[in-house]
C-alpha cells in the first residue's frame, strides 16, 4: 500500500458516487474504517491484520480522519484502550488475528460486560502452536462464550459491508454489544479483487453519529462501570447480557435491510445458495463459500440437487433460522475450519446439531474439519464432500467426523 | 462463470511477481472485468523461487482455492526452469512466456510442453535499455496482453502511465521508460513456430 494508492482511495470514495475498485480484504476493511472515521483507534499489529492498521494510521497521519490514534504495546492494552475509550463516550475499533485475539480474551468478555460497542474486524488465522500464520478459524472460534457478536464475510466486498453495518448493530441500543467482523487470513486479506465502495458521505449518512445515553465521563449523570458484583447482583447483571444476544438477529436483519435500500447489496443471517430443492446440502464459513458455490454449479449440471448453506451471523447463533433450511435435506455436511478438540468434531458442527436437535425429521448431519492452517480447499475436495453425502443418504453408512485434505 | 482465466506467475523474491498480479488485476478491472490477484505466501527472501496468480473473467469470480491448472504460466526468470516444474498443472491448451534471451527452440527440450505453446521475450535487456535496471515485470505483463489478448494495449498503456504518474511524479523517466519498454514487448514477443 502506497501513499499514492491511500490518497487515491480516498479521493475516489469522497467524490459522491459508488466505485469499484482492486481491493485487498484489509484495503477495503481500511478504508471502511476511514469512511468510518471512529474516534478512537488502539491497535497493535500482527499478521495477516496488519496493514489494517497500518493504512489505517497513514489516513491519520494526512489528517484523513479525526481518529485518536493510540499505539499500545500490546493487543491486551489494544482492547484495554479501546473498550475504555468506547465507555468515555468514543466511537471505539481497533483489528487483530490470532494470537492477538487470543491475548484480549479477558477484555473481551469485560467489553461484552460492560455492554460497549466496540467493533474490530478479525483477521482469522490459525493459533500456536505450531505456529502458522494462515486462514483458519480456530481464533474466532476461541471467543464464542465472549459476549461479541461474530459476522463472517465470503470475501473482501463482505468484510466491508459487514464492517459498516457491524457499527449499527453494536451502537444499536436493543443490542449494545462489541461485534467483530471476519474474513479469512491471506485467501482474503492479502487477494486483490473487485470491491465496490460506496462514497464518504453515504456511508456517514447511513451510520449516523453515536450519541450513547450514558458515559463514565458525565459528570452530570455519574455511573459505575465494571463495580464489584458479588452473590447479590453479579447473576443479574450476566442475564441482562443474554438478553440483548437472544433478540440481536431481528435488528441485525433490519440493519441488513436498510443496507441493502441504500446500497443494493442484499444480507441475511445466513446466505442460502440453490438451497430450494437441495437434497445434499454443506454449511460452511467464509471464504470456501465462495469455492463450494462452484462445486454446487457443477453438481447441479450433472442433475445432483446440491445446496450450500454460507453463515454469516454466528453469534447469535440462527438457530430456528438455519433448522429450518435444511429441515428438507436428505444428509447435510457441516464444514469447520477449525477443531474444537472436543472429541466430536468442530463448534460449528455442535451447533448445527444443536438447531435440528428438536425437529421430528430431520437430515443424517456429519461433519468435515478441514483448511486448518491455511490448507488449500478446493472444488473437488468441496465435490468429494458431497459424493459422501450421496452415498451416506443411501446407504445410512457415515463417518461422524472425517478430517478432510490431511494426510495420514 | 463465464470465461475465466488463470494466470500463473513465476518470479524470484525481489523480481516484481508480486507487483505484476496486482498491475495487471487493476488494469483488467479498468477494462469492466473481474478479477483476483494474489501471492504466495510463504518464507519468501529475496532471490528465492515466489509464485503469484490471477483470475479474470467477465462475471464475478467467487473461488477462493489455489491456481493449479493456469491457462497462462509467465516466467520472470529463466533460471527457474529446472529447479521450478513451471508447467506443472498447465492447462492442455495454455502457454508459456519465458523472459529469456536464448531461442525458444533451445527452451523447448527442457520443458513438458506436451504441444503447447511457448513464447519468449528478452525481457530483461528491454527492462535495462528502457527503464535502467533490470526489473522484468512491466514488458512481461506487456507480452502476457499481447498474446493472450486478455487486455487491450491502449488500456495496459493508459494505466500503467496512471500508476506510474501518482509513483513517479519527480521521474518522468521511469514512466516513459515503462510505456517503452511494454511497446518493445509487444513488438518483440516471439512465437516458437
Amino acid at each position: 500500500m502506497t501513499l499514492a494508492k491511500v490518497l487515491d482511495d480516498a479521493a475516489k470514495a469522497a467524490q459522491g458516487k459508488a466505485t469499484k475498485r482492486a481491493l485487498t480484504g484489509n484495503e477495503a476493511v481500511a478504508l471502511a474504517m476511514r469512511q468510518i472515521n471512529p474516534d478512537v483507534v488502539a491497535a497493535y499489529p500482527i499478521t495477516p491484520a496488519t496493514e489494517i492498521v497500518q493504512i489505517f494510521s497513514t489516513y491519520v497521519a494526512d489528517g484523513l480522519v479525526n481518529t485518536e490514534f493510540v499505539a499500545v504495546e500490546s493487543e491486551h492494552s489494544a482492547m484495554s484502550a479501546t473498550l475504555g475509550a468506547s465507555a468515555a463516550g468514543a466511537r471505539a475499533m481497533t483489528g487483530t488475528s490470532s494470537q492477538g485475539l487470543a491475548l484480549m480474551w479477558e477484555m473481551l468478555y469485560i467489553c461484552a460486560g460492560l455492554r460497549l460497542p466496540v467493533v474490530m474486524p478479525v483477521v482469522n488465522r490459525a493459533l500456536s502452536a505450531p505456529i502458522n500464520i494462515h486462514g483458519d478459524h480456530s481464533d474466532t472460534m476461541g471467543a464464542l462464550t465472549t459476549g461479541w457478536i461474530q459476522i463472517f464475510s465470503e470475501n473482501s466486498q463482505e468484510a466491508y459491508d459487514n464492517l459498516i453495518q457491524a457499527i449499527r448493530i453494536a451502537e444499536h441500543p436493543e443490542i449494545l454489544l462489541p461485534t467483530m467482523v471476519t474474513m479469512d487470513g491471506f485467501i482474503i486479506s492479502h487477494a486483490m479483487e473487485v470491491v465496490e465502495i460506496q462514497s464518504d458521505e453515504d456511508v456517514r449518512k447511513f451510520l449516523g453519529t453515536y450519541k450513547p445515553e450514558r458515559t463514565v465521563l458525565d459528570i452530570d449523570r455519574p455511573i459505575t462501570m465494571g463495580g464489584l458484583d458479588f452473590t447479590d447482583y453479579y447473576f443479574e447483571h450476566r442475564r441482562s447480557i443474554a438478553e440483548p444476544m437472544i433478540n440481536a438477529k431481528q435488528y441485525i436483519l433490519e440493519v441488513a435491510a436498510e443496507f441493502e435500500q441504500k446500497f443494493g447489496r442484499k444480507y441475511g443471517l445466513f446466505e442460502e445458495y440453490k438451497m430450494e430443492d437441495a437434497d445434499y446440502a454443506i454449511v460452511v464459513l467464509g471464504s470456501t463459500a465462495g469455492t463450494a458455490k462452484i462445486a454446487v454449479d457443477e453438481l447441479r449440471a450433472q442433475g445432483v440437487k446440491a445446496g450450500m448453506l454460507k453463515i454469516r451471523v454466528f453469534r447469535p447463533f440462527p438457530y430456528e433460522e438455519i433448522a429450518e433450511a435444511i429441515a428438507k435435506c436428505k444428509a447435510v455436511a457441516v464444514m469447520d475450519r477449525s477443531d474444537g478438540l472436543a472429541g466430536r468434531g468442530g463448534p460449528v458442527f455442535g451447533e448445527v446439531r444443536n438447531a435440528i436437535c428438536d425437529m421430528e425429521k430431520k437430515p443424517i448431519t456429519v461433519d468435515y474439519v478441514y483448511g486448518l492452517g491455511g490448507r488449500d480447499i478446493d472444488v473437488e475436495m468441496i465435490k468429494s464432500v458431497y459424493s459422501d453425502l450421496q452415498r451416506i443418504a443411501a446407504t445410512g453408512d457415515k463417518a461422524l467426523v472425517t478430517y478432510l485434505g490431511v494426510r495420514d | 462463470m463465464g470465461k475465466l482465466t488463470e494466470i500463473r506467475w513465476h518470479g524470484r523474491g525481489g523480481q516484481g511477481a508480486k507487483t505484476v498480479a496486482l498491475l495487471l488485476g487493476d488494469a483488467a478491472l479498468s477494462e469492466g472485468k473481474y478479477i483476483q490477484a494474489f501471492p504466495e505466501y510463504g518464507p519468501e527472501r529475496t532471490g528465492a523461487p515466489v509464485q503469484s496468480f490471477n483470475r479474470i473473467s467477465d462475471e464475478p469470480i467467487t473461488l477462493h482455492c489455489h491456481v493449479k491448472n493456469p491457462d497462462v504460466v509467465v516466467v520472470l526468470d529463466p533460471t527457474l526452469i529446472g529447479p521450478v516444474d513451471i508447467t506443472a498443472g498447465l492447462s492442455p491448451d495454455g502457454v508459456v512466456i519465458i523472459n529469456t534471451n536464448q531461442p525458444a527452440s533451445e527452451l523447448k527440450s527442457k520443458l513438458n510442453l506436451n504441444g503447447r505453446k511457448l513464447y519468449t521475450l528478452d525481457a530483461s535487456t528491454i527492462a535495462v535499455e528502457t527503464i535502467g535496471r533490470n526489473i522484468p515485470n512491466t514488458p512481461m505483463l506487456g507480452a502476457l496482453a499481447k498474446v493472450t489478448g486478455i487486455l487491450s494495449y491502449e488500456t495496459l498503456m493508459e494505466d500503467t502511465k496512471k500508476k506510474l504518474e501518482k509513483k513517479f511524479r519527480n521521474k518522468p523517466e521511469v514512466i516513459e521508460g515503462n510505456l517503452k519498454a511494454i511497446e518493445r514487448a509487444y513488438s518483440e514477443v516471439k512465437g516458437d513456430e
